[in-house]
């Protein structure tokens, strides 16, 4: 008993000393993450990543990227993708995992569509990117309601517009216990991302596209220069 | 003279670069604003401020060097009793393992973020990550020490998955 509180009270303590140290660090899953790629109101721009997932359906794997979260249905009719920020799957197919990609999987937003280009080696790698050259594989009309618009070319499938948050989690509590206000979670949780909506876009491509065995992937969002 | 050299040096100079050597399309650049692999890898382990958006345009190959210490001290700072996890992970080698922020994605396993057997073979859109991280971070080599913190008690969305494309529950309004 007395270990326990003794340990108890370390975790306490270093609580507090790692909510001084973080201040204002917001964890959730990758929302508002970074000062760059939030605007001066604490929303945050069309180049902020909030989630990324990768999920096997079948023969293909389905990828993806939400943007822009903790959209009120309000602010969701206004929101929009920023036509002049590319979204990027990387992809690192190598034997050695050497975190270097070897595929990318490109999607652009204009006049009113999404384009999909790839999966396709990149024409360059690392912080800078350069869309690849040709036809999109597959496009489609950006969802502005309730009702997806699917594009579907070439064995891939494109989705672009707003749909509900899908990342859950007890920030809030989270927070408490960061600032020492509170020593553990609640039950049940209250699930801070509850009613709010990101834009997603979601792709599905083909496994046979993408390598074989086990693949890294990361996503970045990227500003045309 | 010199000088229309000079401008048609520009001219066809601007030429190359603007265009694609295989066709005509224009050539469109881009520069990194945002990075993600994992679920809040960035915003729990990397400090505030200047270094996040630092970290955001870090190469996921350089990652690893850069930050292992960084993210040890803040593992440190989160659970000064952390020993080893249930992947028996030290310290220092969860950190490295936590700093170069990709996904593991199988192409042949079944995908979940952890589900007891598999590790990190993708993300569902049903995975509760911040569980498995919150054990990951203050569970101990059991996953049963700190239980006020290994679990945030919200395990499932608000709205419940579509079976079909685009799988994402539509959107609050």
């Amino acid at each position: 008993m007395f270990d326990k509180t003794k340990q108890w009270k370390a975790v306490k303590l270093t609580f507090v000393l790692g909510a001084l140290i973080t201040a204002a660090c917001l964890i959730a899953a990758d929302h508002i993450d970074a000062p760059g790629v939030t605007s001066g109101n604490g929303g945050s721009v069309g180049s902020d990543i909030t989630d990324l997932y990768a999920f096997a359906n079948g023969d293909n794997m389905v990828f993806v990227i939400n943007t822009q979260g903790l959209l009120s249905p309000s602010a969701t009719t206004a929101a929009s993708f920023d036509e002049e920020v590319m979204l990027e799957i990387n992809i690192d197919n190598s034997s050695t995992k050497d975190q270097i990609e070897d595929l990318v999987i490109q999607a652009t937003f204009e006049n009113g569509k999404v384009q999909v280009y790839g999966p396709v080696a990149p024409v360059t790698m690392g912080v800078n990117s350069t869309r690849v050259s040709g036809s999109p594989a597959v496009e489609a009309g950006i969802t502005t309601g309730n009702n997806p618009i699917i594009g579907d070319a070439n064995g891939i499938k494109v989705f672009a517009g707003p749909r509900d948050d899908p990342f859950f989690f007890d920030l809030g509590r989270y927070l408490d216990i960061l600032g020492g206000t509170q020593s553990g979670f609640r039950n049940p949780g209250v699930d801070a991302f509850a009613g709010t909506n990101v834009m997603a876009l979601v792709i599905e491509v083909p496994k046979s596209r993408l390598g074989s065995g086990d693949i890294n992937i990361w996503a970045t969002s990227n500003r045309k220069l | 003279m010199k000088y229309s050299m000079l401008s048609l040096l520009f001219v066809s100079f601007l030429a190359f670069t603007a265009c694609d050597k295989d066709d005509d399309q224009p050539v469109v650049r881009y520069e990194q604003e945002d990075q993600m692999g994992r679920p809040a890898i960035n915003t729990v382990f990397v400090p505030s401020g200047s270094a996040k958006d630092a970290f955001n345009t870090t190469t996921p190959a350089a990652m690893g060097a850069a930050y292992t210490t960084v993210f040890r001290d803040r593992l440190l700072a989160l659970n000064a009793g952390y020993t080893t996890n249930l992947l028996t992970l030290d310290a220092t080698t969860f950190a490295s393992v936590l700093a170069t922020d990709v996904l593991s994605v199988s192409l042949t396993k079944p995908t979940t973020f952890y589900d007891g057997t598999n590790v990190l073979t993708g993300r569902t859109l049903a995975d509760d990550v911040i569980d498995v991280e919150l054990i990951l971070i203050f569970g101990g080599p059991t996953g049963g020490s700190n239980p006020g913190l290994t679990s945030d008690n919200v395990s499932a969305n608000d709205r419940p998955f579509l079976s079909s494309f685009p799988y994402l529950a539509a959107p609050h309004s």
